[in-house]
């Protein structure tokens, strides 16, 4: 990698009573740089992407944003580090329009005049324009993720720690997220936690494979989608049986 | 985001409150006017709950004793000092002050929902029962007695700052709670347009949504529900000068409950429902036990019941739905 | 020697006297989720269901045990269909009905009944414990109290009814998937509740007397006891009541009734403090 991370954990541990969702994680992003994670049901994605997003306290282990401990932060302190982060079910303001939605996104990072001018370029990149008006409960899934990755457009964020962004969708709105999240990427830092392996084959560069808790293994998107542990992993010890 | 009545709606109002200051004290006996000055007193405390509830999504049984430890305030400092402004400024500064205690207490430690409306009931019962128990000439403070179950009477009216002799005669009274009312309702209106009333408003949508973006959930609840207890004292204050009395069942469970079905009646979201439901159900409440027809309980009782089956979401949202619906056939 | 033992029977019947005023509520709101603002009134009504029997000249025991949670349970069962189903997910909704029906409980009692007050002496006389007499009512209050608790448990966690109940209180949709009828179900919970008030209400009519308004000084305690257990029903109503009564009774004991009080309610403030989804919302998870 060149140059420092832009987020990193170190032994990064949680436990819940006796069972360790997350096992003494070692992680690390570039500045820049796109990674997926993967991993089957309970592996711990989740529950590390909570740790890092500041939703969840870590047992033990650290979190460190460009070199500074971040471990523990408060969700909003963390998000006024310009970290966008979008959750796995999408927490949008139903009663509230899409254009307002995206106004409180900027206003806090920019001055009115500024913050009216962001909404409007995010209106036009996310393809909202047509609905700035309408109430965000009254749209569909897929427009209510979209309106929620828009939000985190609005601090022009470093990093973008996204939880699955297309749980949930047609095949043409994971197409259209795919795009999105395209035009998102710029110069910008991505984790995305994904279970959909086509949309994962759509944006992924590096992928990390996550599995009972650790790392199993981390690589670009071809070598993992073709290894065989990954594969067991997924499918479980069935492939054997009929071996 | 609509916020309800058009502001040229809200211009009439504001010309026709002020044209009912002027002229009602000429031509409407004063027993009204007394009975008019408390509907808009507890007004004023119901837009504090208006305001913390409807807007913050803070459900609070703690209004009652703001407007109880205003209402204390002002009666105690102003048997001390003998002039009313600097009492009128503790009874909204010494609840404020409290709110801040007890909403750092729970804000902070993320209380919610109904346990934190469990939290502030608790906390206007321990006052109940505190200041119920200060009967005698032992609970003091300086020149004034706590009073305990009967209270504080005799509490002089607002005078004229710097002029204690120049007390305000009842008619007055009245002016001064509608002039209130009407500067706490623009007031409240202003802030919730302001940037602060709209990230409150955000954080009652989606709090997680709302601290994801940046915005420190706990400090805007406190803030509001720090403004909310200031408004309630400030009609503590005014309710004390009003009948010269103050008394401990302001912190009882019933007062609270009652400031809350206000609310409810009016349409929780709403301010203008906020004082549309007291007023209505306060005059039905007065009426009731002036005309004796039967126990104002069983008829406040059944009118509640069949308010709920026939008007869901209180009467403020169930107009407006009914005017848009009209507005939409019309076409 | 005898002092302590008077203590502990005096605590123990804050915790019970306490326990007993909360389970209807905790009953209805750990199960349906259910906040009746007219709990207090289902316990002036089991008074009233004591005492106008006795007037009529039918046993004591009777009218205790078997008319007063009879009597009032069929009431809550009536309410249930009436009020509280229509308006079933409607939290604001049903505050102000259950309010209201209050309100008009009261109203009813004040004009059918008049402002009524029977300050008989508890029956079965009194026991000598070392140095000093308790009233052996006392210990029938504990012992009805602890009956109730066991029972509840067992009934919730043992029979079939206990199960389907439960089982529809946490996922009404897929209980109807399989058969269940859960309209006899909320129904038959929330008579269970008002049954077990109407008990409470008839068992301490011979200490407390009754009058129209004396639900008020019932609701707020069992409100707070109640949320203050948190989500599991009896566990935590137990626990509840065992911290906040033991707590009562004993700053009584050093400093006198209103500190008493004051007392009870500041426990539970920093109860809910340190613990912000109640006793079972952290400690005691799962179960009943």
């Amino acid at each position: 990698m060149i140059g420092a991370p832009i987020i990193e954990t170190r032994g990064l541990s949680k436990r819940f009573g006796g069972v360790p969702a997350v096992d003494g994680v070692d992680f690390s992003l570039g500045e820049g740089e796109l990674r997926c994670l993967i991993g089957p049901n309970g592996a711990g994605k989740s529950t590390f992407f909570k740790m890092i997003t500041g939703q969840l306290r870590p047992t033990a282990g650290q979190v460190l944003f460009r070199g500074a401990d971040v471990t523990g932060y408060e969700r909003h302190r963390l998000a006024g580090l310009r970290i966008g982060i979008k959750t796995q079910v999408p927490n949008v303001f139903d009663g509230l329009d899409v254009r307002e939605s995206l106004r409180l996104a900027a206003r806090r990072f920019h001055r009115p005049a500024a913050a009216a001018r962001t909404v409007d370029d995010i209106l036009q990149t996310a393809g909202l324009a047509a609905i700035a008006g309408r109430k965000v409960g009254e749209l569909g899934h897929g427009q209510r993720q979209w309106i929620e990755l828009g939000m985190l457009l609005a601090s022009d964020p470093q990093l973008l720690l996204l939880d699955e962004p297309t749980a949930g969708m047609t095949t043409d709105e994971v197409a259209r997220t795919a795009a999105l999240i395209g035009t998102m990427r710029q110069r910008r830092a991505m984790i995305v936690v994904e279970h959909d392996m086509q949309f994962v084959r759509m944006i992924a560069e590096v992928v990390t494979v996550f599995h009972q808790g650790r790392v199993l293994m981390e690589a670009p998107v071809g070598e993992v989608l073709r290894d065989p542990r990954v594969r067991e992993v997924y499918l479980g010890r069935q492939a054997d049986r009929h071996a | 985001m609509k916020l309800g009545v058009s502001d040229a709606g809200r211009l009439a109002l504001a010309a026709a409150g002020v044209a009912a200051m002027i002229v009602l004290p000429r031509v409407v006996e004063l027993f009204t006017l007394v009975e008019l000055a408390v509907f808009c007193i507890l007004a004023i405390l119901a837009l504090s709950l208006a305001f913390v509830w409807g807007f913050g999504g803070i459900l609070s049984f703690g209004q009652s004793a703001f407007f109880g430890l205003g209402g204390y305030a002002y009666a105690l400092a102003i048997a001390n000092i003998g002039e009313s402004t600097v009492p009128i400024l503790l009874g909204i500064l010494v609840p404020m002050l409290f709110a801040v205690l007890l909403g750092y207490f729970m804000f902070y430690g993320r209380i919610s929902d109904v346990y934190l409306a469990v939290i502030t009931l608790t906390v206007s019962l321990i006052f109940y029962h505190l200041i119920n128990s200060t009967s005698g000439p032992d609970y003091m403070i300086g020149k004034a007695r706590l009073g305990g179950h009967n209270g504080i009477p005799g509490i002089p009216p607002i005078n004229l700052p710097g002029d204690p002799a120049a007390q305000l005669d009842i008619a007055v009274v009245f002016q001064v709670s509608l002039a209130t009312l009407l500067l706490v309702y623009f007031g409240l209106r202003a802030l919730l347009a302001s940037q602060f009333g709209r990230v409150l408003v955000a954080i009652r949508e989606n709090e997680l949504r709302a601290e994801l973006l940046g915005y420190d959930a706990r400090r805007y609840k406190l803030f509001a529900f720090t403004i909310g207890a200031g408004i309630a004292g400030l009609a503590g204050v005014l309710f004390a000068t009003w009948g010269s009395f103050i008394g401990p069942s302001v912190f009882s469970i019933g007062f609270s409950a009652q400031i809350i079905i206000w609310i409810i009646i009016g349409g929780l979201g709403t301010l203008g429902g906020a004082v549309l439901g007291t007023v209505l159900i306060q005059y039905l409440t007065t009426w009731l036990g002036e005309s004796k027809i039967a126990d104002a309980n069983l008829v406040l009782g059944v009118v509640f019941i069949v308010f709920v089956l026939l008007v869901p979401n209180g009467l403020v949202p169930t107009a407006r739905k009914l005017m848009s619906a009209r507005r939409r056939v019309g076409r | 020697m005898d002092f302590a033992a008077i203590v502990l029977v005096q605590v123990a019947y804050a915790i019970a006297s306490l326990a007993l005023i909360s389970v209807g509520l905790a009953v209805i709101y750990g199960m349906m989720k259910v906040i009746n603002f007219a709990h207090g009134e289902f316990l002036m009504l089991g008074g009233y269901a004591v005492i106008l029997p006795v007037q009529a000249g039918v046993n004591l025991w009777i009218a205790m045990l078997i008319i007063a949670p009879l009597a009032v349970g069929l009431f809550g069962i009536v309410v249930e269909r009436l009020i509280i189903r229509p308006l079933y997910g409607r939290v604001i909704d049903t505050v102000l009905a259950t309010w209201g029906l209050s309100l008009l409980l009261i109203g009813l009692a004040s004009a059918v009944l008049g402002y009524y007050q029977e300050g008989s002496k508890p029956p079965l006389g009194s026991v000598a414990i070392g140095a000093y007499r308790e009233s052996v009512y006392t210990f029938f209050v504990i012992g009805v109290a602890t009956a109730v608790m066991l029972a509840l448990y067992l009934g919730l966690k043992r029979t079939r009814f206990g199960l389907i109940a439960r089982g529809t209180m946490q996922n009404p949709a897929m209980a109807a998937a399989v058969g269940v009828d859960t309209g006899k179900i909320y129904a038959a919970t929330f008579g269970l509740g008002a049954a077990l008030s109407g008990l409470a209400g008839g068992i301490l009519a011979p200490i407390s007397g009754v009058v129209p308004v004396i639900g008020a000084t019932y609701i707020a305690k069992a409100f707070i006891t109640v949320i203050s257990g948190g989500a599991t029903v009896l566990v935590g109503t137990a626990a509840a009541a065992t911290l906040l009564g033991s707590v009562n009774q004993i700053v009584t004991f050093v400093t006198g009734p209103v500190v008493g009080e004051v007392a009870l309610l500041a426990a539970a403030v920093i109860l809910l403090r340190l613990l912000p989804a109640g006793i079972t919302g952290r400690l005691f998870r799962g179960g009943v």
